[in-house]
C-alpha cells in the first residue's frame, strides 16, 4: 500500500504538481494497479532479464560530422529565447 | 472504404487532386474526430505536382494518414498532449522519409490515445475520436484515428504504433488490418517514444495487400536506430499467396479465457475455415501468459516516466505565462500539460524504477519479459503461427471504462506479449456481432511478416468478412 | 594533512573527436554562436534516437588501459534520471553497473611517489551549458546553449586516496597529461575538464563540491572546504554531508541543494541503445596505445642521460617532450635538457604561452652558438626573450644586438685599461682583498658590454696582475 505522502514523493521526482483531490484519487488509483503487479510476486523466475529483445549487440556510428540544424530551425519551437539562447528558468 | 488499388483507379479516370479535395472534403463534413491536424494545402499542391508530372514509387500520389506521434517535418506534431501543442519538428521521421521516396501524399496527423497511452483515443487533449460503426463506440486505440480513418473511407492507408496493441486493438474495433512488425524490423526514428523497447510503427490497410504495400515501404535497416535489424529487404506484396496448405496452426488456450462469446466463435470458425483450406491446427500452451500484462504495464510506464522527462517546456511545448524557480516551473508545466491517464502512468514508472522497488517491479518484469519470449519460441517450435482473438469484446462505449483505468489496460491482454517478445503480429476482421467489427490476431516469429501476411490475406479472400 | 580525504570524479571532455558521442553534429563549437551545433539528437527532440560514435568508444578504452584498468568483457549504457535545466532528454545517458573499466591506478610523483587507485571508468554525454547573468543563486533566469550537449565525457572515479588539495592537483595534471599523450584530449579548451571532488576531514561528514571546472581551481575550492570544515569544527559545529556549488569568480563553495540524491536518479538501461562487447577491441587497441609519461621518462634517463628532474619536465607534456627530442639529436643533450627544462620552459610559462609557441629548429640554433662560444649565457636568454616577444631569427637577433662574444684582443686591450685606470684595485688585490678582483671583472665586462666571456675575464686579470 502507498500513502498520499508516497504519492506526493514520486510526484516530485517525476517534476508533476499534484492538487489535493489528485493526491487522493491517484493514491487509490495507485494502488489498485500496484495491487495488480502483484501478481509477479508469485514467481521468481531464475532466467536473465531481457533489456533488449532484438538481441542485436555492438552497434556503432563512425566518426564522421554531419551538418548541424540552423540556430533558427533549434529556437523555433522555443517558448522562451534570448540572443541565440534558450530561455530556462532560474535555477534558485 | 476504399482500397488503394481502388483509390490509384480513381485517379487514373479523375485526377489526384479531385480524389484528394473529394477525401478532404469528406472529413471536413466527419464526425469521426479521426484527425488532429489537416494538411490540405500541401496535400493538394502536391497532387496537382502529381497529375502533372505523373506519379512515381511504390505509393505515387496515394493519401495516407499519419499517428500524431510519428515526427513530420514542418508539420504539428502533438502526440495528441496539451504539452506539445504547436510543436513543429524540425525533422522527419525515417518512416515518413520512405513514404515521400515513394511517392505517397500525407493528408493529415491522426488523433491517438495521449502519448499512445491508452486503448480506445479517449485519453486526447483534442478529443475522443468515435466508432466508424457506431459513433458512441470507441474506435479502440492508441491509434484510433488511423483506423476510424480508413474504416471511415477517409483515407485509404495509414500509420499507427502498436506498443501493446496500439495498431491491433484498433484494427480489430474498425474493421480494418492492422500490422505490428517484428521489432526492430521498421525504424523507431522519429516515432515519439512511449516504450522505446515494446514499439514499432505498423501499417493500416482495408486489406491485407495494402497493408504488406506499406509495409514495403516503411520496412528496412536505418542506421539512426541501434535497434533496427539489418534484414535482406523483399517485397511482403509478392509473398500473398492464397495458400495455407500444410500449415501449422497453434491456438493458445490462454488467449481465449475471458474472450466474449461472439469473438471466441468468430475467431473459431476463421480457423475452422483456415483447416477446410489445408492447414492443420493444434492446442499450444504458453503458461506464462498471466503474467504478460503486469510484466508490460510495469517496462511501459518505467520507461515512459523517463521518456516523458524531456517535456520541460525549455525547447519546444507547453510553457505557462511567469517563470518560477525551475523546479516549480517544470512541476507546473508537466501538471498542466499532461493528462490524467499520462501522469498515472508517469507516476506508476517512477514508482516501477525508485530505490528498494526496482527490484521488485522492473527486473522483475524484465525476468517475466524473458519467460514469456520463451514461451513463445517453444511455441514456434511446434507452429508456424497462432491465431487468437485480437481483443477479448467488440468495441465498448465512449465513457463505459475511462473510470476503471485497471479495466482498460486489461482489455489489451491478448496483444501486449507480442510486445514482450517482439514477434510480429497482424489483426483481420473476422466477423461482426451486433454490427460490430471483431478482430482475428495471426501471430508469427520474429521477421515471419511475409507468412502472417499470407495467412492473413488467404483467410480474407476466402472468409468474405469485410 | 594526513587527516583530509579526497576522492575525485573527473568529467574529461573526448573533445579531440570528430563528432559527438550520440549523433554526428561537430565538435568544434568553441568559437562559434549558442546552439549552432545542434541537433534532434542532442537537443533532446521527441523521437530523435542515440547512436554510439565507435571512436569515442576506442578512445574510453585507450584511456583505461592507460589507467591499468580491467576493461569490461560487456558493457551497457544506462539511463540516469534527474531533472535540471540543462539537461535536454531528463534523464543522462551514462553507465552504471557494467561500466566500461574498473580498478585501475594512477602514480602520482609529489614529495614521493603515491600510488591512487582507480574505481571505475565510465562513458556519458555531456550536458548542455548554461549561462547566468550574475552568480547562480541571483540569476532571474538561465540562458541555455545546447552546443556542449552530447559532447562525449569520460567520468574517471578514484578511491579515496588523495591526502591534499596539492595531490589531487598533482592527480589532474597527470591525468591530463596522459590524456594529452593519447591524443584523445585538447586541455586548453573550455569545459574540457569538470571535477566533482569528495572531501572530509577525520570525524566530519563528507561534502560534495561540484562544478570545478579548472586545475587550478581544484585546489583553491579543497582548500577553502577544509578551512571552511575546520572552522565548523573548531566552533563545535557539524559538518553536514551536502552537495556544494564552487564559484570559481569568487573561490567559494556554496550549498546549493537542489538535485536528486543518488538513489532517486532511478538508473535503468537504455533500450535505444544495444550492449557491446568491449573487451574485442582491446588487442587491436593495445597495439595503438602510445608511449605514455613514465616509459617516456625512463626512456629519457636512459637513452639520454638526464637528470630524473629534466626528465619530469620535459615529459610533463607531450608537446615538450617532442620539442626536446628533436632539439636533443642535433646538440649536447644535457644542455639541451638544462636550457628547454630550466630557461626555455620557465621564460614561456612567464608569458603564459605554450611550447608551441617557440621552434625547435631555433632553439638548436641557439645551443650551437653556446656550443661554439659564440654567445655567453646571458646572450642566449636575450636572444630567446627577443624571439619569444619580437620574432626574428637567433643570427639576426645575436647581430643586432651585437651579441656575438668579443674576441681575446678586446679582452686583453679592455683588461690592460682597467688595470692602468684603477691603481687602487690593483693595490687592494695584492693586499689580499677578493672583492677587487671582482671589480675589475665588472669593469672589464662593462668596457666590453657585458659580451666577453667572464671565465675568460678571469683568467686574463689573473695573470696579468
Amino acid at each position: 500500500m502507498i500513502g498520499k505522502k508516497d504519492v506526493e514523493h514520486i510526484g516530485w521526482l517525476a517534476r508533476i504538481k499534484l492538487s489535493d483531490e489528485e493526491k487522493e484519487e491517484f493514491t487509490g488509483q495507485l494502488n489498485t494497479i500496484l495491487d495488480y503487479f502483484a501478481k509477479l510476486d508469485e514467481i521468481d523466475p531464475g532466467v536473465a532479464p531481457t533489456h533488449h529483445v532484438s538481441g542485436i549487440e555492438n552497434v556503432f556510428r563512425d566518426d564522421v560530422m554531419k551538418e548541424s540544424l540552423s540556430q533558427e530551425d533549434v529556437l523555433r519551437n522555443a517558448p522562451r529565447k534570448e540572443e541565440g539562447f534558450f530561455k530556462g528558468p532560474r535555477i534558485v | 472504404m476504399m482500397n488503394v488499388s481502388e483509390m490509384k483507379r480513381r485517379m487514373e479516370e479523375t485526377s489526384a487532386e479531385e480524389m484528394i479535395q473529394s477525401l478532404f472534403d469528406k472529413i471536413e463534413r466527419s464526425k469521426l474526430n479521426a484527425f488532429i491536424t489537416l494538411t490540405k494545402e500541401q496535400a493538394l499542391e502536391e497532387a496537382r505536382k502529381a497529375d502533372k508530372n505523373g506519379a512515381s514509387g511504390l505509393l505515387g500520389a496515394v493519401p495516407i494518414a499519419i499517428k500524431d506521434n510519428i515526427s513530420t517535418k514542418g508539420i504539428q506534431t502533438t502526440c495528441a498532449s496539451k504539452i506539445l501543442k504547436g510543436y513543429v519538428p524540425p525533422y522527419d521521421a525515417h518512416v515518413i522519409e520512405r513514404l515521400k521516396a515513394e511517392g505517397a501524399i500525407i493528408i493529415g496527423k491522426t488523433n491517438m490515445d495521449e502519448f499512445a497511452m491508452g486503448s480506445s483515443t479517449e485519453t486526447s487533449f483534442f478529443g475522443p475520436t468515435r466508432n466508424p460503426h457506431d459513433l458512441n463506440r470507441v474506435p479502440g486505440g492508441s491509434s484510433g484515428g488511423s483506423a476510424a480513418a480508413v474504416a471511415g473511407g477517409e483515407v485509404p492507408i495509414a500509420l499507427g504504433s502498436d506498443t501493446g496493441g496500439s495498431v491491433r486493438c484498433p484494427a480489430s474495433f474498425c474493421g480494418v488490418v492492422g500490422l505490428k512488425p517484428t521489432y526492430g524490423m521498421v525504424s523507431r526514428y522519429g516515432l515519439i517514444s512511449y516504450a522505446n523497447s515494446l514499439e514499432q510503427i505498423g501499417p493500416f490497410g482495408c486489406n491485407v495487400e495494402d497493408v504488406a504495400l506499406l509495409l514495403d515501404v516503411i520496412a528496412g535497416h536505418d542506421p539512426r536506430d541501434s535497434t533496427s535489424h539489418v534484414v535482406k529487404k523483399k517485397r511482403y506484396v509478392d509473398e500473398l499467396k492464397d495458400d495455407v496448405s500444410g500449415l501449422k496452426i497453434g491456438v493458445p488456450k490462454e488467449y481465449f479465457e475471458g474472450v466474449d462469446k461472439d469473438v471466441e466463435k468468430a475467431v473459431r470458425d476463421g480457423i475452422t475455415l483456415l483447416e477446410g483450406l489445408g492447414a492443420s491446427c493444434s492446442e499450444v500452451k504458453l503458461p506464462h501468459t498471466k503474467y504478460a500484462l503486469a510484466s508490460y504495464y510495469i517496462i511501459a510506464m518505467s520507461e515512459a516516466s523517463s521518456n516523458l522527462a524531456r517535456f520541460d517546456g525549455v525547447r519546444y511545448g507547453l510553457r505557462l505565462e511567469k517563470d518560477k524557480d525551475w523546479h516549480t516551473t517544470f512541476s507546473e508545466i508537466r501538471a498542466e500539460g499532461f493528462g490524467e491517464e499520462v501522469k498515472r502512468r508517469i507516476l506508476l514508472g517512477t514508482y516501477a524504477l525508485s530505490a528498494g522497488y526496482y527490484g521488485r517491479y522492473y527486473l522483475k518484469a524484465l525476468k517475466v519479459r524473458t519467460l514469456i519470449k520463451q514461451d513463445f519460441e517453444n511455441a514456434f517450435k511446434k507452429v508456424d503461427v497462432l491465431i487468437t482473438p485480437t481483443m477479448p469484446c467488440a468495441a465498448f462505449k465512449i465513457g463505459e471504462k475511462i473510470d476503471d483505468p485497471l479495466s482498460l489496460y486489461l482489455a489489451d491482454v491478448n496483444t501486449v506479449p507480442m510486445n514482450l517478445a517482439g514477434v510480429p503480429s497482424i489483426s483481420v476482421p473476422c466477423g461482426f456481432a451486433n454490427g460490430l467489427p471483431m478482430g482475428m490476431q495471426i501471430v508469427g516469429g520474429h521477421f515471419d511478416e511475409g507468412l502472417i501476411l499470407r495467412v492473413a490475406h488467404t483467410f480474407e479472400k476466402h472468409a468474405g468478412v469485410a | 594533512m594526513k587527516d583530509v580525504i579526497i576522492g575525485l570524479e573527473v568529467h574529461v571532455q573526448l573533445n579531440k573527436l570528430n563528432s559527438k558521442l550520440f549523433c554526428g553534429c561537430s565538435t568544434k563549437y568553441h568559437d562559434s554562436g549558442p546552439n549552432t551545433h545542434t541537433c534532434p539528437v542532442c537537443l533532446g527532440l521527441p523521437g530523435a534516437l542515440p547512436v554510439l560514435n565507435r571512436t569515442a568508444v576506442e578512445a574510453a578504452i585507450k584511456v583505461a588501459l592507460a589507467l591499468n584498468c580491467e576493461i569490461a568483457e560487456q558493457t551497457l549504457f544506462y539511463r540516469k534520471n534527474y531533472y535540471y535545466p540543462d539537461l535536454p532528454k531528463g534523464f543522462q545517458i551514462s553507465q552504471y553497473d557494467y561500466p566500461i573499466a574498473i580498478n585501475g591506478n594512477l602514480v602520482i610523483e609529489g614529495d614521493s611517489e603515491r600510488n591512487i587507485r582507480i574505481r571505475r571508468v565510465h562513458m556519458e554525454e555531456d550536458p548542455a551549458r548554461l549561462v547566468h547573468k550574475g552568480p547562480i543563486e541571483k540569476s532571474k533566469y538561465s540562458l541555455i546553449d545546447y552546443n556542449r550537449s552530447g559532447m562525449s565525457l569520460l567520468e574517471v572515479v578514484t578511491e579515496p586516496d588523495l591526502r591534499s588539495p596539492k595531490e589531487a592537483r598533482q592527480f589532474l595534471n597527470k591525468l591530463r597529461n596522459i590524456l594529452e599523450y593519447l591524443d584523445v584530449f585538447d586541455g586548453y579548451l573550455e569545459g574540457a575538464i569538470r571535477v566533482d571532488a569528495n572531501i572530509s576531514l577525520a570525524g566530519g561528514a563528507r561534502a560534495e563540491v561540484k562544478n570545478i571546472s579548472s586545475y587550478k581551481g581544484v585546489e583553491k575550492a579543497l582548500s577553502f572546504e577544509i578551512v571552511r570544515q575546520k572552522n565548523l569544527m573548531r566552533r563545535g559545529i557539524k559538518v553536514v554531508q551536502e552537495t556544494r556549488h564552487y564559484d570559481e569568480a569568487r573561490g567559494v563553495t556554496i550549498s546549493l541543494r537542489t538535485k536528486e540524491e543518488e538513489k532517486d536518479y532511478r538508473y535503468f538501461p537504455e533500450p535505444d541503445l544495444v550492449p557491446f562487447k568491449a573487451k574485442d577491441g582491446v588487442p587491436k587497441i593495445k597495439e595503438t596505445l602510445p608511449e605514455l609519461p613514465d616509459a617516456k621518462r625512463r626512456r629519457f634517463v636512459e637513452q639520454y642521460n638526464i637528470s630524473e628532474h629534466h626528465a619530469k619536465v620535459l615529459t610533463s607534456e607531450l608537446k615538450l617532450a617532442n620539442f626536446f627530442e628533436n632539439v636533443a639529436g642535433k646538440v649536447d643533450t644535457n644542455q639541451a635538457a638544462t636550457w628547454i627544462a630550466d630557461v626555455l620552459k620557465g621564460e614561456l610559462n612567464y608569458r603564459g604561452l605554450g611550447i608551441d609557441a617557440f621552434s625547435p629548429e631555433h632553439a638548436i640554433q641557439i645551443l650551437r652558438m653556446l656550443e661554439k662560444k659564440d654567445i655567453t649565457e646571458k646572450g642566449a636568454v636575450q636572444v630567446i626573450r627577443t624571439l619569444l616577444d619580437e620574432g626574428g631569427t637567433p643570427a639576426e637577433i645575436v647581430k643586432q644586438k651585437g651579441l656575438i662574444k668579443v674576441g681575446t684582443d678586446v679582452i686583453a686591450r679592455a683588461v690592460e685599461e682597467a688595470i692602468k685606470e684603477n691603481p687602487t684595485a690593483v693595490q687592494d688585490y695584492h693586499a689580499g682583498r677578493n672583492e677587487a678582483l671582482h671589480f675589475l671583472v665588472g669593469q672589464v665586462m662593462k668596457k666590453t658590454s657585458g659580451k666577453a666571456d667572464p671565465d675568460a675575464v678571469n683568467k686574463l686579470l689573473r695573470e696579468k696582475l
